[in-house]
């Protein structure tokens, strides 16, 4: 509980010593004001409208999110198994790991507009590679004596998927996950500030193109408790999929 | 006697570990026949671990054939059960799970499989531990599940490595009665590694002796104890108390020029 203490000291430094600086030390106009940033956000909340834009763009990166992490664990479980078709294609993938995907988004408004479709798919496609890699190298390190102890009880490859494969490499499908998800708002995000009329982004963009700092500042906040909630989501599935791994982390640790 | 079940013919591996070839076995051949408790003693590292894995099918060898029933063994032995050295459990599923999965495969309605798991782990006894994971258990507590799951997908064929090893002494004797009685009683064949020379007399009814690597049988022995023995009642058989001294007295010296080296 000190440790928590601390936090909200070091919270309350920063909040105050920015409300003072701001005005007399920097310009109101290029850091605004935390009074100012509370003020906007709760009207923001009264008026409804942040529910609306953050419900865009959490759509938006939750779509995505699922799109991309399921295409990218199926893509690497199927590659991890099927050794010949992983070396056929591996130049391929690596060709496209390396494009940088937010370099996609035009291409992605050529094909589906500037509705949330577009950035949908960006956001799918960037956590699709996340999830993908990940997912391939956990496949690829199942334990081979455990497939053949399987083996020789006369499973099938659906047997060896579903009871050793996918179970082992669900550790790097979540860490493929916990990282994806700044990616995935960065999709989400970064096509709305492209093209869109509503969002975070859009709300970004619009409070910068206002020349309004403190509407900027309260974007940012809003876009970092969305990012907060999608964490957790994630770290909760997690749990809920591995109970062993947790019964691994609360037990107390003997060699 | 019966026909044989799993022949050695003239075995050599050589293992390719690397820069340096390892040779683990040569020129070992013997045959189980049916129904028969072989055990297999020899210092650490002459290969029985190794032959283990060639009668399951996980491993090819470089010189000679296995053979099981006649037929070479090319792929997965599938009608062999193999409880390994290493438990390999399965460190997602629980006691009850790890126990289910060889069903699972076989597909048995799941009021079955839960009726027969259940029977198995009072068996080994560790009822009370069903919920838990491999690694909230003990090493012994690990063996025993993986003996639960050796049991519960009763193939023809057992082949165990060292599957009483991290065992107590009461614990030990209670599943050594078990194993026995239960092979005896379905006509299993079993392939038994020890480094428990008593346990080798007591459980087989050949006792095949390995030299330190690279494996050589140096001997096998007859053990004509009665096929239903009491175990508990052995120490006081003086035909049992003979054969382990001559066990004894065969291992002894290679200990003495392996210079005291566990075997
Ligand atoms: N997969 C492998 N790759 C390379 N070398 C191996 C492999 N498995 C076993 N060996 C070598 O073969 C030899 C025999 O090993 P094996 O495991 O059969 O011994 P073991 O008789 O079972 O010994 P222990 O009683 O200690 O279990 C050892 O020298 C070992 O180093
Ligand atoms: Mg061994």
């Amino acid at each position: 509980m000190r440790l928590n203490a601390l936090r909200i000291l070091l919270f309350l430094v920063i909040v105050v010593s920015w409300e003072l600086m701001s005005g007399p030390v920097i310009a109101e106009f290029f850091i605004s004001r935390p009074s100012v940033i509370v003020r906007i956000l709760s009207d923001w909340i009264t008026n409804g409208s942040i529910f609306f834009h953050a419900g865009i763009t959490a759509g938006e990166a939750f779509s995505g999110f699922l799109l991309g992490g399921f295409a990218g664990m199926t893509a690497g479980i199927v590659l991890g198994r099927a050794r010949l078709l992983a070396d056929v294609v591996d130049p391929f993938i690596m060709a496209f790991y390396s494009l940088p995907k937010i370099a996609l988004a035009p291409l992605f408004i050529l094909w589906f507009g500037i509705g949330m479709d577009m950035k949908i798919v960006l956001t799918g496609t960037v956590v699709f590679f996340l999830v993908f890699l990940n997912t391939y190298t956990g496949v690829r390190s199942v334990s081979r004596e455990l497939v053949a102890i399987l083996s020789l009880m006369g499973a099938k490859e659906r047997h060896l998927l579903a009871k050793v494969v996918i179970p082992s490499a669900v550790t790097w499908v979540f860490a493929g996950l916990r990282i994806s998800v700044p990616y995935a708002l960065i999709g989400a995000i970064v096509g709305e500030l492209i093209a869109s009329n509503r969002g975070l982004g859009f709300v970004l963009a619009d409070a910068a193109g206002q020349f309004d700092t403190g509407g900027v500042f309260a974007a940012l906040i809003a876009i970092m408790l969305l990012a907060f909630l999608l964490n957790t989501a994630v770290k909760y599935t997690e749990r809920k999929v591995m109970p062993w791994k947790s019964a691994d982390e609360t037990r107390e640790v003997t060699i | 006697m019966g026909s044989a079940v799993v022949e050695f013919e003239d075995i050599g591996k050589v293992f390719d570990a690397g820069r340096r070839a390892v040779r683990a076995v040569e020129h070992v051949d013997f045959r189980v026949y049916d129904g028969e408790f072989v055990t297999i003693v020899g210092p650490s590292g002459c290969g029985k671990s190794t032959l283990l894995n060639m009668a399951a099918g996980l491993l090819q060898p470089t010189e000679g054939t296995v053979r099981y029933r006649g037929a070479p063994v090319t792929g997965y032995n599938l009608v062999t059960g193999y409880m390994t050295q290493n438990d390999h459990l399965l460190p997602w599923r629980d006691v009850v799970g790890n126990i289910a999965v060889p069903l699972e495969i076989k597909r048995l309605p799941r009021a079955r499989i839960r009726e027969r798991v259940q029977a198995l782990i009072d068996l080994v006894g560790l009822t009370g531990f069903e919920r838990s994971y491999p690694a909230q258990l003990s090493g012994g507590m690990r063996k025993r599940t993986a003996l639960a799951r050796l049991l519960a997908y009763d193939p023809e064929t057992f082949l165990m490595d060292e599957p009483f090893a991290a065992l107590d002494a009461q614990l030990r004797v209670n599943m050594q009665i078990e194993v026995r009685r239960l092979c005896r009683r379905l006509n299993k064949t079993v392939l038994f590694v020890t480094h428990d020379l008593d346990e080798a007399v007591a459980l087989g009814d050949r006792c095949v002796v390995f030299s330190p690597r690279p494996g050589t049988i140096r001997k096998i022995i007859d053990i004509p104890l009665a096929p239903a023995r009491d175990l508990l009642r052995l120490r006081h058989d003086p035909a049992y108390v003979a054969l382990t001294a001559e066990l004894w007295d065969m291992i002894a010296p290679s200990f003495a020029a392996t210079g005291g080296e566990p075997g």
